[in-house]
């Protein structure tokens, strides 16, 4: 028996998942889509031969040629707009935007077009156009390069908003989000893509709209989006042995909330934690807390919680930078003044 | 103690009123004063659960809270010492409050002589400490939980953030504990089904009803609003108390009460309203003494008590005490109401809506507004004759508005 039939039969009586960073797990589901539909192209800024900023399409440039993977100008509104025009055309455009920061110069294109076009004509036009962008703080990039402003686009109606968490979902939600026949929004946290983790080969395409229960608990629910899981995962390994269960919720689908798994948390733990690396004044962690009072207000044995970053551009200084955002410590000291003392 | 020798005679103390004619027992939800504050006739002293709803009790002496005789939340009877007072201008010798129980323990006799309190110098005096509600901080869960359980929260031990009771706290309290069960919460609804059950089955009702022609109240009303700015315009409502209260005045047999087998007539003219909730059911707080007032000042108390009404926080001088009822279905469009009268009270005045109709006039016909004025009147306490005199006299009022 050859070495390397014994490692797969060992995989094999284990069940063990391969394993691998997100960075690696979203090119994977990109050299899939454009393997398998030849209507879906990438273009961006440095996609091309470059590979990409965060080096996300390394490879796919050399392996589908340049009309699948094109560079475009330093010009967010121009090459979104095209997105949306190459998207009603009939094609599958995965239009990557290099941070959440430069989205903005597009936001007329992603609000005024790609949000409304499906309602402005009556439904005759649908925009089935992929775009995916880095967010959030912690590699000292500035205050530029840093912000969390996925709840704004949460806000838009005519949007889906999407934040995988995992190399799994990072995988497998890109193939969803092209299959729908309106646009999706993909934020992928930049300090996940080095993130390792287990990736079923064979899953097939995840749902976008619902919360998952990453770990569960009974004493309170923490809620996280992107690069606050695994931050929410650690903090429940802490509060765990200070003797407090805690349930983790990806919410995995920023717009629509999954308010039904949440609500079904918190009835078991009737405590809530929203962990936002979004500031916290008019963000997405006061629409969840809000949501939540609404729907479970009797059952709740506590305020619902909220951690969001300072309220100031998020600063280059390491220590700043991280004073400035959420951390495993501050979820845990907010985990205990929700509980309170035990 | 913070009586001292020598001193019980001007301490005295304050009961726990009746506030209603049905109250027997009732809880104090906060105390609206500090020990140690000076307090004034009329001033708030505790917010009291009833029955009924919650309602805030006012004082009717001066003098400075020496101590609290019970602890809140504990049901107790009317008539119960709740509160220690002494009067104006002495010192505190303590100026704590004195451990519930040792007080309670005590029987506190009631002092016959009224203490002498002299004149408060209301410059001298300190600000008056803006009341802060002092619930008890419990998590909705925990509210929910005690109720289902019967449980008092003011019995439990907090261990939540700031001391505030959670679900825990409930939970860990054993089925059998000391803690007192909460009565099962009296809807506002039990208490009318008990009220009106009483009067139909105990009061031999009639009823009588007049037309009213109300133009000229209705053109009186309009010129005399028409200058004046919103908040101080009359109301037709105002007019009905005063006629009411004329009225009844006048005719004592509808104004007072029938108590053990006869008719009590009331040395003042207190007119309720009812006054419907738009969580449903009502309450009918009165104006008192509504014969001797003006119509601004009828309008005025009438606001305040609609206002008391509609927030919950009505007054108790409001609720106890009232001689006769007026019910104004006029509004939500009832031509004619066949009131149910209030006991222990003989009479309730009903005015349905006003509406244009037929008049006769000088054997003309023309038209006219018409409001039909009601009255449900207890038999044994008057006849028909009687009652169709005082509708006439209320009529007699509503058509010379200028004399109201």
């Amino acid at each position: 028996m050859s070495s390397l039939d014994a490692d797969t039969d060992e995989r094999i009586d284990a069940e063990v998942v391969p394993s691998m960073t997100y960075r690696e797990a979203m090119r994977e589901a990109l050299r899939d889509a454009l393997a398998t539909d030849d209507r879906v192209f990438i273009m961006g800024e440095d996609v091309a031969d470059y590979g990409g900023t965060y080096a996300v399409t390394k490879g796919l440039y050399e392996e589908f040629g340049r009309d699948r993977v094109r560079n475009t100008p330093l010009s967010e509104s121009g090459f979104v707009g095209a997105g949306i025009g190459a998207a009603l055309g009939g094609l599958r455009p995965i239009v990557e935007i290099m941070t959440v920061n430069f989205s903005l110069l597009a936001l007329d294109q992603v609000v005024n077009t790609a949000a409304t076009l499906l309602h402005m004509s009556g439904g005759q036009l649908n925009v089935p156009l992929v775009i995916r962008t880095t967010t959030g703080a912690g590699r000292q990039l500035a205050a530029q390069h840093s912000h969390s402003l996925e709840g704004w686009f949460a806000h838009v109606p005519g949007l889906k908003v999407v934040a995988p968490a995992t190399p799994e979902d990072a995988r497998w939600m890109l193939p969803t989000a092209l299959a729908d026949p309106n646009p999706v929004i993909i934020f992928e946290h930049a300090t996940l893509y080095n993130e390792s983790g287990p990736v079923d080969p064979v899953l097939g395409p995840v749902d976008i709209d619902r919360a998952a229960v990453r770990r569960h608990g009974s004493d309170l629910t923490i809620v996280a989006s992107a690069g606050m899981v695994s931050k929410a995962l650690a903090a429940a390994d802490l509060l765990s042995a200070a003797g407090m269960s805690a349930e983790v919720i990806d919410l995995r689908s920023l717009r629509p909330l999954d308010f039904d798994t949440m609500a079904a948390s918190l009835a078991r733990t009737s405590r809530a934690l929203v962990v936002d690396e979004g500031w916290r004044t008019g963000g997405l962690s006061a629409e969840i807390s809000a949501g939540l009072t609404e729907r479970c207000f009797w059952s709740l044995d506590a305020p619902i919680a909220r951690l969001a970053s300072a309220e100031v551009p998020i600063p280059y200084a390491k220590h700043l930078e991280t004073a400035a955002i959420p951390q495993i410590e501050d979820i845990v000291a907010a985990a205990h003044d929700l509980v309170g003392d035990r | 103690m913070s009586v001292t020798s020598g001193d019980v005679d001007a301490a005295f103390d304050y009961l726990l009123p009746s506030l209603g004619a049905d109250m027997d027992e009732g809880r104090v939800l906060e105390w609206r004063v500090d020990v140690g504050d000076t307090v004034h006739r009329g001033d708030l002293m505790a917010v009291i659960e009833t029955e009924k709803s919650d309602i805030d009790i006012e004082i009717w002496h001066d003098g400075v809270v020496e101590a609290f005789l019970v602890p809140i939340g504990e049901l107790i009877a009317v008539g119960t010492p709740i509160v220690r007072l002494r009067p104006t201008g002495e010192s505190v010798d303590r100026p704590t409050s004195e451990p519930v129980d040792e007080l309670a323990a005590q029987p506190t006799a009631r002092s016959a002589t009224h203490p002498a309190t002299p004149p408060v110098t209301h410059s001298a005096a300190p600000p008056a400490a803006t009341p802060v509600r002092s619930r008890v901080p419990a998590s909705p869960l925990a509210r929910r939980l005690a109720a289902e359980r019967g449980l008092d929260l003011v019995a439990l031990a907090g261990t939540g953030p700031g001391g505030a009771i959670v679900a825990a706290d409930v939970r860990g309290v054993p089925a059998a504990a000391t803690v007192e069960r909460r009565r099962p919460p009296t809807s506002m609804r039990t208490l009318i089904a008990e009220r009106m059950s009483k009067a139909n089955r105990e009061i031999p009702h009639y009823h009588l009803a007049r037309d009213v022609d109300v133009g000229r109240l209705d053109t009186w009303l309009t010129e005399r609003n028409a200058s004046r700015p919103i908040t101080e315009r009359l109301l037709p409502a105002a007019c009905y108390i005063r006629a009411v209260a004329l009225a009844a005045s006048r005719h004592r047999d509808f104004n007072g009460s029938w108590v053990d087998d006869e008719f009590a007539p009331a040395d003042s003219v207190n007119v309720a309203m009812a006054i419907s909730l738009r969580t449903g059911g009502l309450v009918t707080p009165h104006v008192a003494d509504a014969d001797q007032h003006s119509l601004d000042q009828i309008m005025s108390t009438l606001n305040e008590l609609v206002a008391g009404a509609r927030s919950g926080t009505l007054r108790a001088s409001w609720m106890t005490g009232s001689t006769i009822t007026i019910t104004n279905l006029g509004d939500s469009g009832a031509d004619l109401v066949h009131g149910v009268i209030s006991p222990p009270q003989v009479a309730l005045v009903g005015f349905g809506r006003s509406r244009r109709s037929p008049w006769v006039i000088d054997d003309l016909v023309t038209i006219r507004p018409i409001v039909t004025v009601t009255l449900a009147a207890d038999h044994r306490a008057t006849d028909g004759a009687a009652g169709s005199r005082f509708l006439a006299t209320i009529a007699h009022h509503l058509e010379h508005p200028e004399d109201l």
